[in-house]
């Protein structure tokens, strides 16, 4: 089998979509790289953040994280309103977008206005969420990537599998491959070297580029500035080459104030890369200036909504739009870690985006996404705004059941007959203590009878055995035992 | 995480809460609890009407009837005595959750009442009995599990450890990454069995590499699943909970 053969096996270029999340599941537990790449750098991650934090009181950053945003939420229609006056004082033209579909519109539509015929690209997950590529593909606008591993993942017509290193799934001989079957560079695990054509590749498409989008990291409201936190100088080059820069955005990722920044880009960045600080910093308050030499003649923020205002109906779920986009708990989390980014089949994998897609997409298409999470809690953990993500994915499972506020697409789906009565059985039973009793009593009685098999379970464990006396009947004993230690105490001997 | 921050001075009288699966299946574990705290001295009440938390109803969303379960539970307690749970994991439940569950019902101070008083048995016996240990056993090397539950929603990553620590034959050793989770999580192993036996594969791997002899755990879910795991493979590496072990080697 030669090189190529493997990774067409390992990486076949297909779709995933979350309805086959056990099916895909299954594929990545049994695929040694996947279990292996996604192991070795979620790994590495939590070391660099845990090192990144060090001697810092990281409590009370998250502290300070979270109340930043929560105050921006608290105000955020009048935030956005404050954003979009000062943007347009700026100079920069700001477009709403009700959903994926409208964003798209109106980013085709700046392009066309400007006979665009190559759009660039830095890295923005929103663009993804909308298909913007496809989008514009469809109208014969080419839109390539420049993040050096959304660039990869587009070679390799692949999604992200992670929000801020979209390749993580990718090792360096299968980059390799990629790179060469692609672009034809040389076989090889020099990794400068690889970096360096891609840089080169890219390079030339920057010059001819027409237009470039981005995401936004963080809109600041009373100064109308967009930041933008990146690494590779593509975003730089991205928003200041071109003619035109287009950036894309939720509407939850406003600021209030300028002074917000600083401690969420202290915890955004230890969080996502464990990086004290990144290689770029940009912060976009208006286009080309008078007299200015160099920057883009246009700008243009689209606010896309996409469900959020709906989640922000909701006083609990409102949380889930506190996220900066970080990944640590992806990064920290065991199934994640496991089953990498892809077996979700969503946009945002790992915990964030098991509360966040089933607003997206609805909870019939998501179902299976709440319950990929055994609540250990590491998400909630090291999430530097402090959702409370185990109790949101709890609230999403009452939704799937039927049992819960009846505000998400597709609430009550996973309920089934069969399900719905074994905890109403569960419900009577332990809360009839005298049948509870008696039931416990004959379990342990005829645990000779107790199945060695227990479905998935026993293929993997054994199955436990009831003990022969529950604690109810030994706590009898006991007390019976000790009254008559008790007394042959007092008596006289 | 809702860790208890100032403790009350050792009470005369504590109830104790066992918990379904120590009622079902360890119930030794829960008795070498209570000798635990009658040997401190402290007289303990088991309500026999004590049934489940009603904690799988709640992380399943069923929660109508995690509510009910839970409501069963809230009247065993009428005395201000605190209450003694032998799992983080039921711990965290009737803490942490059981008042959120109650919000704007009728229930809702007497839950918060209720969940004021629930102290998981290691942090009971470290922060309230303030416990001091004679070991009797024989040298061994063992291997620590905290639960998620303990660990994250209780904030009892030292406990347990601090008592082991005590035990003057006991070499604690610590497995690669002791603080991810064992694949348990309630339901979670039933729904996704392919993911959960993932996680407990690499947690039994990570207990065998660290050379314990045995692993100790303040949640009998791990233990059932970590050790089930071990029995499966016919490994020599046996679990305990730490209340058995504590009490094993010091009576």
């Amino acid at each position: 089998m030669n090189a190529q053969n493997q990774i067409d096996q390992a990486h076949p270029v297909q779709t995933y979509s979350p309805r086959e999340f056990h099916r895909q599941a299954h594929d990545a537990l049994g695929n040694p790289q996947i279990r292996g790449n996604f192991r070795k750098a979620m790994d590495g991650l939590m070391t660099k953040r845990r090192d990144s934090f060090e001697g810092w009181d990281v409590e009370t950053l998250r502290e300070l994280g979270a109340n930043i945003r929560m105050r921006a939420l608290a105000k955020l229609p009048d935030l956005l309103e404050q954003l979009e006056a000062n943007c347009q004082a700026n100079g920069i033209r700001v477009h709403w977008a009700e959903d994926g579909e409208e964003a798209c519109r109106i980013i085709r539509e700046i392009c066309q206005s400007h006979d665009a015929k190559l759009v660039i690209k830095g890295k923005s997950m929103v663009s993804e969420e909308m298909h913007l590529n496809a989008h514009l593909e469809e109208a014969g606008i080419e839109a390539l990537e420049s993040d050096l591993g959304e660039y990869l993942v587009q070679l390799n017509e692949q999604t992200p599998s992670h929000i801020i290193m979209p390749a993580i799934h990718l090792n360096t001989d299968e980059i390799s491959e990629i790179m060469h079957d692609k672009t034809g560079t040389e076989r090889t695990r020099d990794v400068d070297y690889m970096t360096a054509a891609a840089r080169q590749q890219l390079r030339e498409r920057f010059m001819a580029a027409d237009v470039g989008v981005s995401g936004v990291n963080f809109a600041v409201a009373e100064t109308g500035t967009l930041c933008l936190v990146e690494n590779e100088g593509n975003g730089r080059m991205t928003t200041t080459v071109p003619p035109v820069h287009i950036a894309v955005t939720g509407i939850e990722k406003v600021v209030e104030h300028l002074r917000d920044v600083p401690p969420l880009y202290a915890l955004l960045t230890r969080s996502a890369t464990g990086q004290q600080v990144t290689t770029y910093f940009n912060m976009i308050s208006s286009p080309r200036k008078e007299g200015e030499h160099d920057g883009p003649k246009e700008v243009h923020l689209v606010l896309v909504d996409s469900g959020r205002s709906r989640i922000y109906q909701d006083d609990e779920l409102l949380d889930t739009l506190r996220c900066i986009r970080c990944g640590a708990c992806m990064n920290h989390c065991p199934v994640y870690t496991r089953v990498g980014g892809h077996t979700y089949g969503t946009t945002y994998p790992g915990p964030i985006g098991s509360i966040l897609s089933p607003h997206m997409m609805g909870l019939e298409e998501t179902k299976d996404l709440p319950t990929a999470s055994s609540l250990c809690g590491a998400c909630g953990e090291v999430c530097p705004v402090k959702i409370p993500i185990p109790d949101l994915l709890v609230r999403l499972r009452r939704e799937a059941v039927g049992e819960g506020r009846g505000n998400v697409a597709g609430a009550g789906v996973k309920r089934t007959r069969t399900e719905a009565a074994a905890w109403k059985g569960f419900q009577w039973m332990a809360t009839h203590p005298g049948v509870w009793r008696s039931g416990t009593a004959v379990v342990g009685k005829l645990r000779a009878l107790t199945p060695g098999k227990l479905g998935a379970w026993t293929d993997y464990r054994t199955a436990p055995k009831p003990a022969g006396k529950t604690l109810h009947a030994m706590i009898k004993q006991h007390q019976v035992d000790k009254s008559r230690l008790d007394k042959s105490d007092k008596e006289p001997r | 995480m809702t860790p208890v921050k100032c403790y009350p001075p050792r009470p005369e009288k504590v109830y104790f809460f066992g918990t379904c699966l120590i009622d079902l299946f360890y119930p030794e574990a829960g008795l070498d609890g209570i000798r635990l705290l009658e040997r401190e001295g402290i007289e303990v009440l088991f309500p026999q009407d004590q049934t489940c938390c009603g904690q799988p109803a709640h992380t399943s969303g069923y929660h109508d009837e995690a509510r009910a379960v839970a409501a069963a539970q809230l009247d065993l307690f009428p005395e201000p005595w605190p209450i003694i749970v032998p799992s983080g994991s039921c711990g965290g439940m009737m803490r942490t959750h059981y008042p959120k569950l109650f919000a704007g019902s009728a229930l809702e101070k007497k839950a918060s009442e209720v969940s004021g008083r629930i102290y998981e048995l290691t942090e009971f016996l470290v922060h309230v009995c303030h416990l001091r240990l004679e070991d009797r056993g024989q040298p061994e090397k063992v291997a620590m599990h905290t639960s998620c539950s303990a660990r994250r929603e209780m904030g009892l990553a030292e406990t347990g450890p601090s008592l082991l620590a005590q035990l003057g034959q006991v070499e604690l050793v610590e497995q690669d990454r002791a603080a991810e989770c064992c694949g348990f999580g309630g339901t979670f192993a039933v729904r996704h069995p392919e993911i959960s036996a993932a996680m407990v594969e690499d947690k039994t791997l990570a207990i065998e590499a660290a050379g314990a002899e045995r692993f100790v755990t303040t949640d009998c879910g791990c233990m059932m699943n970590i050790d089930g795991r071990f029995a499966h493979q016919k490994k020599a590496v046996k679990g305990e909970h730490i209340a058995s072990y504590l009490w094993r080697r010091t009576s």
